[in-house]
């Protein structure tokens, strides 16, 4: 048997919003966030999937520095004092997400996850009413080759929380980014039609992890399509080397 | 082996190399000389060498001599001679060969028509463009044959790692360069001593060492030409690194689209291999050192450093958020020291001459010299070296030449698409990183755009724009998506369909994704905007009238 297994992890005390919170040093300020329900929006962030830092809505100021950090991929410190919340962190959250939502087609009226889209309930909670940035109106494709599920890149925000999954969780690794700036598609395999992959298991974890109506269940309409992740957590925790 | 041991193989190449041999005729045979037809130049010169049964003159093929604007050049001088000392020609033509020749044996065996067409293009001695320079990084470029492991060494190459192995512990290599002010030249500035100190006190095991010769600027071209020009000096700083840090272990990262430099290290690397300068137990120490390359597909994010590393490891090259730096977990995830081509190749002489000697070159917070690729609206384009702190007029206006055409100066990019301009009212501030960046923009990595008074900035930041737009990753959202709305918005402005709410709705966005983006690309991508803004706002202003709203 190994003696002294884990390494000494020390606590610290920093300031969020005012108030007073400890931590373990090796969390990071969104986690710590979450655990002190402190909102923070994010898009990317998952617990149980690694870091990724694409999406920047979790920015956050922290005192004494000019830069913003990301709230996803900073550990707290000791004596950390952080603003979550300010007028100019406000600022750029909305038009982060109006430049999300003027990038591709997101019309929710007609998307089958209207009413459970986690980038519709960011635009409430981010107060955008409308977007001050042109629309594309850029068409992207819809693959409907797979007998149970359906990805419409249309609405697809690259967060690619779905490629994450795949590989982490599952360790299938179906999916993948191809190209480069506007033109990143998510892809499966080696960009061949989902129905037609060699890797996918269909066990549906990226639909389910999927912040928006692109990854979605066949047979759905509008508003259906209700997503259930609790199983990440569980699965995710297995998985820890310990 | 220790210092004299290599002096004296040094003085065995001289001898081999020079015996009977007075003159030499050299070829830029850099990718710029060669687009302009140095090969068969050369061959001629070859040609008419032999024709000439002169065997106290040789031919050689050079690295860049810097006035890539007028190649072919041809030099004429004693062997391994500095440049300063060499009689220099333009846009030599194989024709030109036997007077070249003749030129150079101090014979008349030329007609009197061919020497006097020759003498047209000999370039006076005393030109402002070599005068004002002073060639450090660049001592061997356009000297030495980059083909050649023993004409490096026999100008003296390879000696500060003999003397950096057999005489220095690790920790003065690095007080060496530490107070030498080095900072790095990919563009960051970054000190190099602390750099190297911090990835020399991570526990030891397992380090990396990484030369990014990425170089993705448009119109930059410093680090190929160092490459193509004297590999065996950047192999030798490499090398000088990883025995200061501990690591046993670098990778190359070079662009594909530079199969010359490509080409020219892979010999200097199989060269440095065969005569142990490379390898294990180098020089009978303890020390062992091995380079591999990789190629870069040209994405211009690839020169971001944890992109590159990502590139290395075989995954999608794409930045990822620092903390942890690479210096602390770099290359699959172990520590790693990742230096710019140019900061490798002034090791060398920093260890040679102390880091004192080194920091009495520059200015108070920038020292030595910068090399600077001249591009654009400027006489002489080319490739140049001047001491840090050298003010803009002296690199524009005398070592470039001036603005070709009649035409007058209007403002000068530096620092690429991450940079911004600076206009005629600044042009006699001394160039070092802080003067820089007080003026809006950056060093950057040495790449220097001249645009004359015929120029639209709206257009010169638009071109930027246009680039960033297309190299963004598109990991994260401000810069995919930002970058992308700014060029529309830039597009409709120099298209004169803009209105005034365009043009603060630009201005927002630069702040956002400045402020927003995960890497420099993104975070820079505004700077060529609110720079051309800083100082040409009545142009933007110009267009936005045209529409009246
Ligand atoms: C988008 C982007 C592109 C870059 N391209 C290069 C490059 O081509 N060459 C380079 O040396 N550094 C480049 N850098 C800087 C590197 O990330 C890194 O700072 C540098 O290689 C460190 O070397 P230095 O300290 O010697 O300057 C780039 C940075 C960014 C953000
Ligand atoms: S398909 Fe869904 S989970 Fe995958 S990258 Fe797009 S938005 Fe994210
Ligand atoms: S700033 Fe641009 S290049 Fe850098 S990570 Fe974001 S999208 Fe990629
Ligand atoms: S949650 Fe931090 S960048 Fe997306």
């Amino acid at each position: 048997m190994p003696v002294a297994t884990s390494p000494a992890v020390r606590v610290v005390t920093l300031n969020i919003d005012g108030q007073d919170l400890s931590a373990r040093e090796d969390e990071t300020i969104i986690e710590v966030c979450r655990e002190h329900r402190i909102p923070i929006p994010s898009l990317c962030h998952l617990d149980g999937l690694t870091l990724w830092g694409g999406c920047r809505l979790c920015l956050v100021e922290m005192a004494g520095q000019e830069r913003l950090f990301a709230a996803c991929s900073t550990r707290v410190a000791e004596g950390m004092h952080i603003l979550t919340n300010t007028e100019r962190l406000r600022r750029y959250r909305r038009t982060i997400v109006e430049l999300l939502f003027a990038e591709r087609n997101h019309v929710c009226a007609v998307c089958v996850s209207n009413g459970h889209c986690e980038l519709q309930a960011l635009a409430q909670t981010c107060g955008v009413t409308h977007v001050t940035v042109p629309y594309r109106h850029q068409r992207y494709d819809v693959d409907s080759s797979h007998e149970m599920f359906r990805v419409d890149h249309n609405r697809c925000i690259l967060c690619t929380r779905c490629v994450r999954v795949c590989d982490q969780i599952e360790g299938a690794h179906t999916w993948d980014v191809k190209g480069r700036g506007s033109d990143c598609q998510v892809i499966t395999d080696l960009a061949q039609p989902w129905g037609e992959s060699s890797t996918c298991t269909s066990c549906g974890k990226c639909v389910q992890v999927c912040p928006t109506g692109a990854l979605v269940e066949q047979g759905t309409s509008v508003g259906e399509m209700v997503k259930d992740r609790r199983f990440l957590p569980i699965l995710a925790r297995r998985r820890q080397p310990r | 082996m220790n210092r004299d041991d290599l002096d004296e193989q040094a003085h065995r190449y001289q001898s081999d190399h020079n015996a009977g041999i007075n003159q030499e005729v050299r070829v830029c045979m850099a990718a710029s000389c060669q687009s302009s037809g140095a090969l068969p130049v050369f061959d001629a010169l070859t040609h008419a060498l032999t024709a000439a049964a002169a065997p106290t003159c040789r031919v050689k093929g050079v690295g860049c001599m810097g006035l890539c604007s007028a190649g072919p050049l041809v030099a004429v001088a004693a062997p391994d001679a500095a440049l300063n000392t060499a009689t220099l020609y333009r846009d030599v033509q194989p024709d030109d060969a036997p007077a070249v020749v003749a030129a150079a044996l101090g014979s008349d065996n030329v007609t009197a028509a061919a020497a006097a067409e020759l003498e047209t293009r000999r370039i006076p001695a005393d030109l402002p463009f070599f005068a004002y320079q002073q060639r450090l990084v660049l001592e061997h470029a356009g000297v030495i044959d980059p083909d050649s492991f023993s004409g490096y060494v026999a100008v003296g190459g390879y000696a500060a790692l003999v003397q950096a192995l057999t005489e220095m512990t690790p920790g003065q290599v690095i007080a060496a360069v530490t107070a030498s002010g080095l900072r790095g030249r990919g563009g960051g500035g970054y000190p190099t001593g602390l750099k190297w100190s911090t990835v020399a006190k991570m526990p030891p095991g397992q380090k990396y060492v990484i030369c990014n010769a990425d170089e993705g600027d448009p119109g930059a071209f410093m680090d190929r030409a160092i490459l193509e020009s004297d590999p065996h000096r950047v192999l030798e700083g490499m090398a000088i690194a990883a025995y200061a840090i501990g690591a046993n272990k670098g990778f190359i990262y070079v662009r594909a689209e530079y199969p010359l430099a490509v080409e020219r290290l892979n010999t200097a690397i199989r060269k440095a291999k065969k005569a142990g300068f490379l390898g294990n137990h180098l020089f009978e120490t303890q020390f062992n050192f091995d380079v591999e390359l990789r190629l870069g597909a040209g994405a211009f994010v690839c020169g971001e450093e944890t992109a590159l590393m990502a590139s290395i490891q075989g995954l999608r090259g794409q930045p990822r958020p620092r903390p942890p730096y690479p210096a602390e977990a770099g290359l699959w995830g172990r520590p790693t020291l990742i230096n710019n081509v140019e900061t490798f190749a002034n090791i060398a002489p920093i260890i040679e001459n102390g880091g004192e000697w080194f920091a009495a070159i520059g200015t108070e917070r920038s020292k030595g010299t910068k090399v600077f690729a001249l591009a654009g609206a400027i006489t002489n384009t080319g490739l140049i070296e001047v001491p840090m702190g050298t003010s803009l007029r002296t690199i524009i206006e005398t070592i470039g030449g001036g603005i070709p055409n009649g035409r007058a100066f209007k403002a000068v990019q530096t620092g690429g698409p991450s940079g911004g301009c600076i206009p005629a009212d600044h042009l006699d501030v001394g160039v070092d990183y802080d003067s820089l960046k007080t003026l809006g923009t950056i060093m950057g990595s040495g790449g220097m755009i001249v645009m004359d008074d015929s120029a639209s900035m709206v257009d010169v930041a638009r071109y930027f724009m246009e680039f960033c737009m297309s190299e963004s990753c598109g990991k994260c959202v401000p810069c995919r998506a930002g970058t992308q709305q700014m060029h529309g918005l830039l597009d409709k402005i120099a298209r004169g369909q803009a209105s005034h709410a365009d043009l603060s709705l630009l201005e927002q966005l630069c702040e956002v994704v400045r402020a927003t983006s995960l890497c420099g690309l993104g975070q820079t991508a505004p700077n060529p905007v609110l720079s051309t803004l800083r100082y040409f706002r009545h142009e933007y202003e110009q267009q936005l009238q045209l529409t009246g709203v």
